[in-house]
């Protein structure tokens, strides 16, 4: 009996072995007809058919790998334990890759798609974080915004002030993320969002303190939920969670507040020393092709960018939704978060931890 | 009154305890994807659960990497053990300190510092560097659940065996392991539940495109988790649980009819 264990328990471990050393091989071995290109984007950000789609037109092996916030991303980017090609972070850190020389530059007679599909105006918005458009490649973009149950406030929410509304205490929902609070404050003051001044500061730190108490809660996804359930009247929410919030409860509506907002924008980088440099840029080009980029704009729900994609949409109240697809041009108080170096960095996280504190 | 006052007391500490794990899979029938609202009863996450190539790889691959590194780091951990007992007790406290740091270490510093290590060393980031890190902090566990077992062993039992003409291996394996056998088991069960939910490590330490399911769900982070984790999280916690029954069941039955 006990042998009869022994030769199963060494079985096991043949197997196991064996096992093992297959998966290990397995990792070595993926490489495409046309090589390999390794891609870095946020988890959800893609619709998976379109990986398999570039993979057999182009015969390049697509390396995927997810990462769940842009804080979380550049120590791995930086770290250099694996060298990515592409990387799909948002507007702030660009800058800040662009500042310590992370990434590479562009190289748009490569990349036709993104020069004839992606609309100007992008272009013209991303000059905040990437001057001469030398460097990202708008992917996905959108507005915060306040998203308000009608049914459970007074008059049509229209500024970011009424936000301090007594009315509403206990009612309204914040982002519970440092640039996202500043914003509200400090655009609510007319004030830039990327202000470094010390008055500025302090005042947008006071207001938001005094805004405190009329807090429910500072969340950050939850507010999705938390709105659609009618848990809070009013919630600072990400456009792109718009539309799908007001398909699950129509009482919801989205607005743009009249003292401006912040426009950001997720956009294709290719990195510096990126071992794959063609790849990747045909990687961008396919992702730039509209029928392409329509797919991604159906699976993923947020604005895109690609405005050959946005004229293939068939659905009219999609295409012409004053949410997905705000006109920009009617605001000159938009802007978009730039990098504010470590010491800006510092300074709003001391403030931010002054209010949560408070 | 002061049963019905413990009963209370249990109820509440269960009701607490699994409480989460009910909503989980109440939601994990819902047929609306916000948990705001009840959609209706639908098994179609369970049916997309099965059709999402992604998923299934992740918790191949948590079930691979818990399994593989529990038993090797249960080998490691048993071994190192027997040759502690040989040790001069200064020399064992020595290493035990030392098997015990990576256990009370913060996750995030070993992760950050293996991390660090394969970078320097050159080694390339994938399953193998999961599988590493794993075992690495999987040892201590085994090492504490043996240990204790050790220290109880007769020493003698398995000079008799040699006495009686055994050679050492087949003494070991005829006499010390069947002792050690219990505490061997729980701590190959205990780096395997380690393994099954380590985070942190993982994350530093993972390669392109290989997931665990604890770093696949969150990466879902930023557009919401998807239902389909709903569906299999409540089917693992199905499946332990009746394991775990089935357990606790048979050999209390068996030992009855074997008395």
């Amino acid at each position: 009996m006990k042998k009869h264990r022994m030769t199963h328990i060494r079985q096991t471990a043949a197997v196991l072995v064996l096992l093992t050393s297959a998966a290990l091989c397995g990792c070595a071995s993926d490489k495409g007809v046309n090589g390999q290109v390794i891609v870095y984007n946020w988890g959800e950000y893609i619709d998976p058919e379109t990986i398999r789609m570039f993979e057999e037109e182009s015969g390049i092996k697509v390396i995927y790998d997810e990462f769940e916030t842009n804080e979380s991303m550049y120590p791995k980017v930086e770290s250099g334990a694996v060298a990515y090609d592409i990387a799909c972070p948002s507007d702030y850190m660009i800058s800040r890759m662009i500042q310590n020389g992370m990434l590479s530059e562009i190289d748009y007679d490569k990349i036709p798609n993104a020069k004839k599909n992606i609309g100007a105006q992008y272009y013209e918005q991303s000059r905040g974080f990437d001057p001469e458009n030398k460097y990202a490649v708008p992917y996905c973009w959108g507005t915060v915004g306040i998203l308000y149950n009608k049914t459970m406030v007074e008059e049509p929410i229209t500024r970011w002030a009424q936000l301090w509304d007594e009315k509403y205490a206990d009612n309204i929902l914040m982002q519970d993320s440092v640039r996202d609070a500043f914003m509200v404050a400090e655009k609510r003051n007319g004030y830039s969002m990327n202000t470094l001044d010390a008055e500025e500061l302090e005042a947008s730190k006071n207001l938001l303190i005094s805004q405190k108490p009329l807090v429910q809660a500072y969340v950050v996804d939850q507010v999705r939920d938390k709105m659609i359930g009618g848990e809070a009247a009013i919630g600072v929410i990400y456009s792109g969670e718009a539309i799908y919030t007001q398909k699950e409860n129509p009482d919801l509506v989205y607005v743009i507040p009249e003292e401006g907002t912040n426009v950001w924008i997720d956009s294709w980088v290719i990195l510096k020393n990126a071992p794959n440099k063609e790849n990747a840029e045909k990687f961008i080009d396919f992702m730039c092709r509209e029928d392409i980029a329509l797919m991604n704009f159906e699976y993923i729900t947020y604005s895109t960018p690609n405005v050959a994609a946005r004229e293939l949409i068939e659905e009219e109240d999609i295409k012409n939704s004053e949410i997905a697809f705000p006109d920009l041009s009617q605001y000159d108080n938009l802007e978009t978060y730039v990098y504010l170096g470590e010491d800006g960095d510092y300074l709003y996280n001391e403030l931010w931890k002054e209010v949560k504190a408070y | 009154m002061k049963t019905i006052l413990k009963r209370i007391y249990i109820a509440l500490i269960i009701l607490f305890l699994y409480a989460p794990i009910g909503i989980l899979i109440v939601l994990s029938f819902n047929e609306s994807k916000t948990r705001a609202k009840w959609g209706g009863f639908t098994i179609k996450w369970y049916i997309a659960l099965f059709q999402n190539e992604e998923i299934l790889r992740a918790l191949f691959n948590t079930l691979l990497i818990a399994l593989v590194s529990s038993l090797i780091a249960t080998v490691i951990g048993t071994v190192a053990c027997i040759a502690m007992t040989g040790m001069k007790r200064k020399a064992k406290s020595v290493i035990m300190g030392i098997t015990n740091i990576p256990m009370l270490n913060a996750d995030i510093v070993t992760g950050i510092s293996l991390m660090l290590l394969y970078i320097s060393l050159g080694i390339k980031f994938g399953m193998g560097t999961i599988l590493l890190s794993h075992i690495t902090f999987n040892i201590p566990y085994v090492i504490l659940s043996v240990m204790p077992r050790m220290k109880q062993l007769n020493v003698s039992t398995y000079e008799a065996a040699l006495d009686l003409g055994s050679s050492p291996l087949h003494a070991f394996f005829k006499v010390v392991f069947p002792d050690l056998l219990p505490g061997i088991l729980s701590g190959f069960l205990m780096a395997f539940t380690m393994s099954l939910d380590d985070f942190i490590i993982t994350h530093f330490t993972k390669g392109v495109g290989v997931d665990t399911l604890s770093t696949k769900i969150y990466t879902e982070i930023k557009k919401g988790i998807k239902p389909e984790m709903y569906a299999l999280t409540s089917l693992i916690f199905v499946t332990v649980l009746t394991l775990l029954v089935l357990i606790n069941l048979s050999p209390t039955d068996k030992k009855k009819a074997e008395h």
